[in-house]
């Protein structure tokens, strides 16, 4: 029982309305006070982030704002500018990568044949459709959908050939709805994409990827037949073995006899004439698909029982990751001529691919051997116990749970890899950095170009280095299985 | 009784090299030496065949050839009378020098951005996290190369930095000037900063390979000498702490043995800074940073410094807040809790990491062929193989190197790394 005081002439006995708190203690007031302003260091530290920001600002606004995006020079352009805001006012020259565009893509590639990389790139991302975004159907729309239109865009601009822009969108658009509706199907596009995209850019006879992919189909064919009789390693040997026989005895002669009966062909373009962001793409896909299971082969030769493939992999990882690649890279170009037959000469940006894989295996077998370490010993236990033979525990025990863990490593590797294919330049390649821009910028026209040539390469990179880290953080929480 | 025949004594067959699993390593193992064996031998006598078919050898002596050129940054003396073994040394002193240097700012850069990513402050964490993402998702190269056309393309040359008689008589200022009170002067040719220069010479000691400077060496006898001095006065303190209870106060005993000594030393010796000045076309005096090294070391700091502040961001957020919930309930002070309890902790993550980013930063040094820069790679595996044309060698030479060099950052690292580990027993 409360005990009223009656001296008091009022004493309230309903709730007041809740009030707002003071301005002090809400909205922007509060947020600035709390996130910028809390300490005189925090104070200080604002302020100069502030003038860093402004200088940043007032630096490049005008030269943003008087962008000039049609010229024939450097010349035209500064004309331009100083028409439009005066005497000794600045802009940026977008012109010069209107004019170049071409070149910062393609290289020297024939521009008759622009739709066979641009193809090629919008396969790429139907045959990793399935792979990144598996059992999302809407992501995988979204992804082809756009690509399709991009597609249909640069056909547009980088072809103009009507009857290649209506089939290409067409088929495209075709796989688009296959991606949605029974995207598993895609997989089939997966398998073959490494072919298809060797016969679309290098181009010659459709039936040698071909044959190449039938010796593998051989080799899958006899290992299924012969698995049930004999161990995995026999089979797989085996089944190689008949691929062999295949690819080296039967298959030229195949081909040769389906070329001249169906002669499905397109126009040979010579390595020397990739470039741009064509070559630095060719490059890194190729290295970045098969460099994983190069990386988890040599991880697990590194984690083996057997000291002979302990100390071979262990030898080959802390060598390769002793040296800089552009040391391997001169490797590729100058000493590997001496350690294949005379007179045998095989393509350069072959050779650079292979050189780029090892490397990039190399720091991929670290991060997946971190992966391995952090496993609990009772995964192995447990797989051993179920009977599961070695290769099959990793496969179904081991390694989705290693990869699973090593993920951030692996996609900072696959970016290192991909930001290192600019180093190709000094073999004589033409990557979209060194060779192009240095070509660009030698032309009498375009003298004086300082930044702009590199924006345009550098945002590019940007955007496929950070869409990857991005995607690797989505994964993590896609595969993410705690309770936390 | 009988003895029951068991397994171990069942007849050997083959096929047990396969299913048997006490074999079956065997088999694997052999079949690889063999492959491995093929391989090295098909590998070693293609090149037998290769070097016949090309009326060449394997030999080191062109080694001790003149080599002919000229290397403009040089630590060691050198002219272009030297050999081709005395500019592969300049070379990896070069490199030495830039990853030395790369290392140490890449380090002080990484270190405060992933400090300031964490800052509560809203506007400092994110425009760190820009220059983060940015510097990480663009190629090193291009880094490389926008700080050479910034340095070498759009800095004044050095006759903006004049001033006339009829320009100071008219109180107009020149196109540009000098940084820091006329002392550094910042030039399409070059940078020029102060450089430390002494009036009294000690002379040389000719070692044959190298001349020693003895102010060098007595500077750094000096240095060591103040290190074990400091270190017995900071044991005694220790000592006496352990007797009374009370640590004595030694900030100042350390700061006067680190500086006094070497204050009279080089004050006796008269030091004194030479200032460039600007004489003729160019900027004379002072010690000169070559645009090659100077747009290596800015683009190397600042592409792994932002790694590592990744790294160390990364360290700090693995700290659990419980430790500094739990210093603070023993009424630890901010400050003291995170220099004694967060930073040890976070410094035994973040090492692990920051060896590999030292490792990358010395590894991606050899990109200075990019602008020019006379490395180990610029001159062993540059110019010395094109005059000489011994690829095989020089990549041999050149290759082996860097991984000695590699080898030996990591091991220093890695004891560096087992001394703050977590000791266990």
């Amino acid at each position: 029982m409360a005990v009223r005081n009656t001296n008091l002439a009022f004493a309230r006995d309903e709730m007041l309305e809740a009030q707002l708190p003071p301005t002090s203690e809400r909205g922007v007031i509060k947020w600035t006070r709390e996130n910028l302003f809390s300490t005189p260091l925090n104070a200080a530290l604002t302020l100069v982030a502030l003038y860093v920001v402004y200088n940043i600002v007032a630096g490049f606004y005008p030269w943003i704002s008087n962008s000039v995006w049609v010229a024939d020079s450097q010349k035209e352009c500064r004309d331009i500018v100083t028409g439009m805001s005066g005497e000794g006012a600045t802009g940026a020259c977008w012109a010069l990568i209107r004019a170049r565009w071409h070149q910062f893509m393609f290289g020297f590639y024939p521009p008759t044949e622009y739709w066979r990389p641009i193809l090629t790139l919008s396969l790429l991302f139907v045959a990793l459709a399935p792979v990144l975004f598996a059992g999302k159907n809407k992501s995988i729309l979204i992804l082809l959908a756009s690509t399709t239109f991009l597609l249909f865009v640069t056909l547009v601009l980088g072809d103009g050939n009507i009857s290649h822009v209506v089939f290409i969108t067409l088929g495209m658009i075709a796989l688009t709805a296959l991606g949605y509706l029974a995207p598993v199907r895609l997989y089939w596009v997966t398998a073959v994409y490494p072919f298809l995209s060797i016969f679309l850019l290098w181009g010659g006879s459709f039936w040698a990827p071909f044959g190449a992919l039938i010796g593998f189909v051989v080799w899958g064919l006899v290992y299924n037949l012969l698995q049930e009789r004999f161990e995995a390693v026999v089979s797989f040997t085996l089944g190689l073995f008949f691929a062999a026989i295949w690819w080296f005895g039967l298959q030229g002669f195949v081909t040769d006899m389906l070329l001249t009966g169906l002669p499905l062909e397109l126009e040979f373009v010579d390595s020397d004439r990739f470039g741009g962001f064509l070559l630095a793409l060719t490059i890194g896909v190729s290295a970045i698909a098969a460099s994983l299971p190069v990386g988890v082969l040599l991880a697990l030769g590194r984690q083996s029982d057997m000291p002979l493939v302990k100390i071979l992999s262990v030898g080959f990882i802390e060598f390769v990751r002793g040296v800089p690649l552009i040391t391997m890279l001169f490797t590729a170009s100058l000493l590997l001529q001496y350690f294949l037959p005379p007179r045998t000469n095989f393509d350069l940006i072959l050779r650079v691919i292979i050189l780029v894989t090892f490397f990039s295996a190399a720091y991929l077998a670290e991060v997946i051997r971190g992966g391995l370490a952090a496993l609990p010993t009772g995964q192995f236990e447990a797989a051993n116990a179920l009977g599961l033979n070695y290769w099959q525990a990793q496969r179904l025990i081991i390694m989705p749970q290693a990869l699973k863990v090593s993920i951030p490593g692996i996609v900072s590797s696959f970016i290192g890899l991909f930001k290192d294919t600019t180093l190709v330049a000094y073999v004589g390649l033409m990557d979209p950095l060194k060779g192009v821009t240095a070509i660009v910028r030698a032309d009498m026209a375009w003298k004086g170009i300082y930044w702009e040539p590199y924006i345009f390469v550098g945002i590019i990179f940007f955007a496929f280095c950070f869409g990857m880290s991005r995607y690797s953080l989505y994964l993590e929480n896609q595969l993410k299985t705690d309770h936390r | 009784m009988a003895f029951t025949q068991s397994a171990e004594f069942q007849q050997f067959k083959l096929s047990q090299l396969i299913y048997d699993t006490r074999f079956r390593s065997y088999t694997i193992q052999l079949f690889v030496l063999i492959i491995v064996l093929a391989a090295l031998y098909w590998l070693l006598g293609n090149v037998v065949d290769n070097l016949a078919a090309k009326d060449k050898d394997i030999n080191f002596a062109y080694l001790f050839v003149r080599a002919g050129y000229d290397i403009d940054q040089q630590l060691i003396s050198y002219t272009n009378d030297s050999t081709h073994l005395r500019a592969s040394i300049i070379g990896l002193l070069n490199t030495l020098v830039l990853a030395f240097a790369g290392c140490v700012l890449a380090t002080i850069v990484g270190l405060i951005a992933g400090i300031l990513r964490l800052s509560k402050n809203w506007i400092v964490s994110r425009l760190i996290g820009v220059y983060v993402e940015v510097f990480r998702n663009v190629p090193l190269l291009l880094w490389i190369i926008v700080s050479l056309v910034f340095f070498s393309e759009t800095r004044p040359q050095p006759r903006d930095f004049r001033v006339t008689a009829e320009m100071a008589a008219s109180g107009q200022e020149p196109i540009a000037t000098m940084m820091f009170n006329n002392s550094v002067a910042i030039t399409n040719r070059s940078n020029n900063i102060p450089s430390v220069q002494f009036t009294n010479d000690l002379g040389v000691i000719d070692l044959g390979f190298v001349s020693v400077s003895v102010l060098f060496l007595a500077t750094v006898f000096i240095l060591v000498a103040s290190y074990f001095t400091n270190r017995f006065v900071l044991r005694t303190a220790t000592k006496v702490q352990w007797d009374t209870g009370v640590r004595p106060t030694t900030w100042w005993k350390s700061l006067s043995i680190w500086f006094l000594p070497l204050g009279i030393f080089f004050w006796s010796m008269g030091l004194y800074l030479d200032y460039p000045v600007l004489g003729g076309f160019n900027f004379k005096g002072g010690l000169i940073i070559s645009q090659a090294f100077m747009s290596m070391l800015v683009a190397l700091t600042l592409y792994t410094g932002a790694f590592i502040a990744e790294a160390v961001r990364a360290g700090i957020l693995a700290i659990s807040r419980g430790q500094t919930e739990a210093a603070y309930a023993l009424g630890v002070t901010p400050s003291l809790t995170t220099r004694l309890i967060i930073l040890p902790q976070a410094l035994r993550v973040i090492i692990p990491p920051l060896i590999s980013q030292y490792l990358n930063l010395t590894k991606n040094t050899s990109l200075g062929i990019a602008v020019g820069y006379l490395d180990l790679n610029g001159t062993l595996g540059g110019i010395t193989l094109n005059q000489t044309g011994r690829e095989l060698e020089c990549m041999v030479l050149m290759m082996s190197t860097y991984l000695v060099l590699s080898l030996i950052i990591s091991s220093i690292m890695n004891i560096y790394n087992a001394s703050v580990k977590l000791k266990e027993r």
